[in-house]
């Protein structure tokens, strides 16, 4: 106190000294929340965290992230109807993030670059059987040997795939994809024993010493409800001759084809059809477009092919080179009922694709096996009655009525977690999901404009003669672009915005990777932060007195 | 354009939040730098969620990136310098000089040529106050700065009004903003219209070489700023529109909000000028209507019922009327928009 100028008393002092963090009474906490593509994915990819590895342009890390979930992303970003981009937030303010576009951009790239993923858990000398390789049993097949476990997936047909190869056609999934993505499958290890159908899944158990199954054997056999025909008439089911087609027989199917049916497969015996050299196929469907199953994209994608629509009709009857078609109307509850009025339709061949069912008899042996109403009943960890036999695809019940690829590798997925622990005497335990991130909690304003990247898409009249795939891929601008479109709802992606905006200097930044967090010495409880994050990753919450 | 920032390939938070993993270090605001000055360190009394502390942070500390630390703030009376500093203790970080309410353009001039008589022309000299220190308090002081040309800039913190006294109207208090001078009371509730000044044209009517405004809402933009006006020698003015949670009424958490609303219904325009002459203006990314602007805060209630719906029609038009007219003089909205 020797040197002060004069008439000043008092020492110089910063006010870090007063802490004005007891002025709070609410504080921010960070938190994070599930975004919804992730909710919405059935294979259980967490998209958000590939698309943040992809935004920085680490692709192989991106790549490896949806590795983790599920092994066939060059085949998912074709063949995925994508139920993530009708969740996505970003929808609500311009358009949906291109996620499919960017997996398949990551799956091709992985398949150019031979990238491979090896199995580190120690081998359990444990044994499951996986009956079919579908999506489901190569999902199932993948994540059981990187547990560490041997596996042996049974296929009836000459080569592994299953809808993929004989129910997908080429122009929407080429096998090449689909080889590349088994074969790397196979390279890990897993045992595929092609032509060996199972008709007994205990004896087979038995025999071969299995631990655990899973039976995935989609549902391959065409419905054939009862339609009058003549003998002259030609009528074929739709899986049947997407699988024959596959085999090498061109099915003969003449110049007019009508296609009976409104889903997903409907549309690809049509387009299928029309690449066959019909020149008029005609899609006939007893309701109306916006109660169709099918997907939009594969509705629209076949119009433009040329397939014609023929709404609100059935088909009562088939001779050779004609259909009897019965006009229905639609009741109150939306149910088609006939109207009694008929109309005649020239057609050299009807393909019927009213859906497909399963033949389970290879579990009569397994007592306790619900296959009621032609699925097979499992729980929520996909086992069935028999213990130890789980199932999935779109030969097991789903709680949700889903029949699409991705939900089938969600499945395999979760058998084989859930084998992985049964095994062991165990019980898989699934945790509870996060709270959402709504768009409510998110601040858009930061997040600059920008319109999602179209893929180049094959012209129409170049489709009609060739199997050549009609959806292109993004070049790696565009991947890039479109990765970072992502809002990453709800999860911090460290744009310094908390540590900007506090009137404080209460938000401590940690570091790269390392996020942020708050000095409560010094925060007032003012929720700028909070309402100032983009991604809505702060909440404040009430302090407690 | 204001902001002619480097253009950068689109990063997932474009060039609107403070920083971004993605964009290179030079790229980013000054503020998210882990090691920015903090020219107002923490333990200030400024209310919860003040946009003065923030602003002023905000600035000072761009202008401190800009002279490499090499620089002097004198400080009008007001708020700022009440909860900065209530002796003995200090928030500042930077050398800080207060004397009076009406004279800190004279003392920032006064410092400038004492640097220069000493050969420090490497210092330079920020002159800053509320709105009651500029418009009204230190209004002669700032305009004599202004005419000599002083090699000072000048901020002002605009809060309009005298906020730590108790809320009551300046100079910049908008029309029908009830203070405690200005009660929602009688024929006319609130403050009059047609009586405010309106500082940055004020200042362009100097002829000075650098008149620009800003908000909290647009960090990068006031950083733009606040290196443009470091980039020129002579008097500079910048205008910077920082809620008052307390003296408007409104949510602590609404600060950054309602300057963003203020902007983008053009009730307060972000513009610069050179010499007297309008160069550039920020334009409206998402035009808002000013009720939009207004309903939050509280110095406005009476213009809404109680179910937050526009009850005096003609005052909110009389408000919109000047937001339009904002949108016409500096040409807020881009071509499509118009």
């Amino acid at each position: 106190m020797t040197h002060k100028p004069f008439a000043i008393t008092l020492g110089v002092g910063s006010s870090l000294a007063n802490k004005t963090g007891s002025w709070r009474v609410e504080r921010p906490v960070y938190v994070d929340r599930l975004p919804p593509c992730n909710n919405g994915c059935p294979a259980g990819e967490n998209i958000q965290a590939w698309l943040y590895q992809a935004e920085e342009g680490d692709y192989e890390a991106a790549w490896r992230i949806i590795m983790e979930s599920n092994p066939l992303p060059a085949i998912m970003g074709r063949a995925c109807f994508h139920p993530c981009e009708l969740a996505c937030n970003r929808v609500q303010i311009d358009e949906a993030v291109g996620i499919n576009a960017v997996e398949r951009f990551l799956g091709d790239r992985a398949i150019e670059s031979g990238w491979t993923v090896t199995s580190t858990a120690p081998a359990s000398g444990r044994k499951v059987l996986v009956v079919g390789s579908g999506p489901a049993g190569l999902s199932a097949a993948y994540h059981l040997r990187l547990m560490g476990h041997d596996v042996e997936v049974y296929e009836g047909a000459p080569l592994p795939g299953g809808m993929l190869r004989y129910g997908i056609p080429a122009y929407r999934l080429p096998r090449d994809v689909v080889d590349a993505e088994i074969d790397r499958i196979r390279a890990m290890g897993v045992v595929f024993r092609l032509n060996s159908p199972v008709d007994d899944v205990e004896s087979l158990m038995s025999k071969g010493g299995f631990d655990a199954a899973f039976v995935a054997v989609g549902s391959q056999r065409g419905k054939n409800p009862e339609i009058p025909s003549g003998d002259a008439a030609k009528v074929l089911d739709a899986v049947s001759m997407l699988h024959g087609f596959e085999e090498g027989e061109g099915p003969v199917l003449g110049r007019r084809v009508v296609v009976y049916g409104g889903g997903d497969t409907a549309m690809d015996a049509a387009r299928t059809a029309q690449r066959l050299g019909a020149t008029e196929t005609i899609v006939v469907y007893r309701r109306t477009r916006d109660r169709m199953p099918a997907h939009d994209e594969e509705v629209i994608d076949a119009q433009a092919e040329g397939v014609q629509m023929r709404w609100l009709s059935t088909v009562t009857r088939a001779e050779g080179g004609r259909l009897m078609l019965e006009k229905m109307v639609l009741d109150d509850a939306g149910k088609a009922v006939g109207t009694g009025e008929f109309e005649e339709l020239e057609a050299d061949s009807l393909v019927l694709a009213l859906g497909q069912d399963t033949d389970l008899s290879l579990l009569d042996g397994s007592a306790g096996v619900d296959t009621a109403g032609g699925v097979i009943g499992v729980d929520h960890n996909q086992m069935t009655g028999r213990a130890g036999v789980f199932a999935g695809g779109d030969a097991a019940a789903s709680p949700t009525g889903e029949r699409t690829v991705t939900a089938a590798v969600g499945h395999g997925a979760r058998a084989a977690a859930a084998i992985d622990r049964w095994i062991v005497g165990e019980i898989l335990e699934v945790p509870e999901r996060r709270p959402l991130a709504t768009l409510d909690r998110l601040n858009p304003w930061y997040y600059a404009d920008a319109p999602r990247t179209m893929r180049p898409r094959l012209e129409a009249v170049r489709r009609r003669s060739n199997f050549d795939e009609v959806v292109g891929g993004l070049n790696a601008d565009d991947a890039l672009f479109e990765a970072r479109r992502c809002m990453s709802c709800g999860n911090c992606f460290e744009c310094d915005n908390c540590f900007g905006v506090c009137p404080d200097n209460a938000v401590i930044k940690l570091g790269s990777g390392l996020r942020y967090e708050f000095n409560l010495d010094y925060c007032k409880g003012c929720g700028i932060c909070a309402k100032e994050c983009p991604c809505g990753a702060i909440d404040m919450v009430p302090e407690h007195r | 354009m204001t902001t002619e920032r480097t253009p950068v390939r689109f990063y997932q938070v474009g060039s609107f939040a403070v920083g971004n993993r993605l964009v290179a270090l030079d790229q980013r605001s000054a503020q998210s730098d882990p090691e920015r000055a903090n020219s107002l360190t923490s333990g200030h009394r400024a209310c919860a969620g003040c946009g003065e502390a923030l602003g002023a942070r905000y600035a000072l500390d761009a202008a401190m990136r800009i002279t490499k630390g090499q620089l002097v703030a004198v400080n009008s009376t007001g708020c700022l310098e009440v909860f900065s500093t209530p002796y003995p203790e200090t928030s500042w970080r930077i050398p800080w000089l207060h004397s009076l309410f009406a004279n800190a353009p004279s003392v920032a001039t006064g410092v400038a040529a004492g640097l220069r008589a000493k050969g420090r022309g490497d210092v330079r000299v920020v002159g800053q106050g509320g709105d009651g220190g500029t418009a009204d308090i230190g209004f002669g002081s700032l305009s004599g700065m202004f005419e000599r040309n002083d090699d000072v800039l000048f901020i002002c913190y605009d809060n309009q009004g005298y906020m730590n006294t108790g809320v009551q109207r300046s100079g910049t208090t908008p029309g029908a903003a009830r203070t405690a001078t200005t009660q929602a009371v009688g024929p006319h509730p609130g403050n009059v219209f047609g009586q405010g000044k309106d500082m940055p044209r004020i200042a362009m009517a100097h002829d000075i070489p650098y008149v620009a405004t800003a908000t909290v809402a647009d960090l990068f933009d006031l950083e733009t700023k606040v290196e443009r006006a470091m980039a020129h020698h002579g008097a500079r003015y910048l205008h910077v529109l920082v809620p008052c949670p307390l003296g408007w009424g409104a949510a602590s958490s609404d600060t950054i909000r309602l300057a963003r609303l203020a902007h983008e219904s053009g009730i307060f325009p972000v513009f610069e000028a050179e010499h007297g002459q309008v160069v550039s203006s920020l334009p409206i990314r998402r035009r808002t209507p000013v009720e939009e602007y207004l309903r939050p805060q509280r110095r406005f209630a009476h213009l809404f019922n109680k179910s937050g719906e526009v009850s005096a029609v003609d005052v909110v038009a009389q408000i919109q009327a000047q937001a339009d007219r904002n949108i016409e003089r500096y040409g807020l909205l881009t071509e499509e928009e118009l």
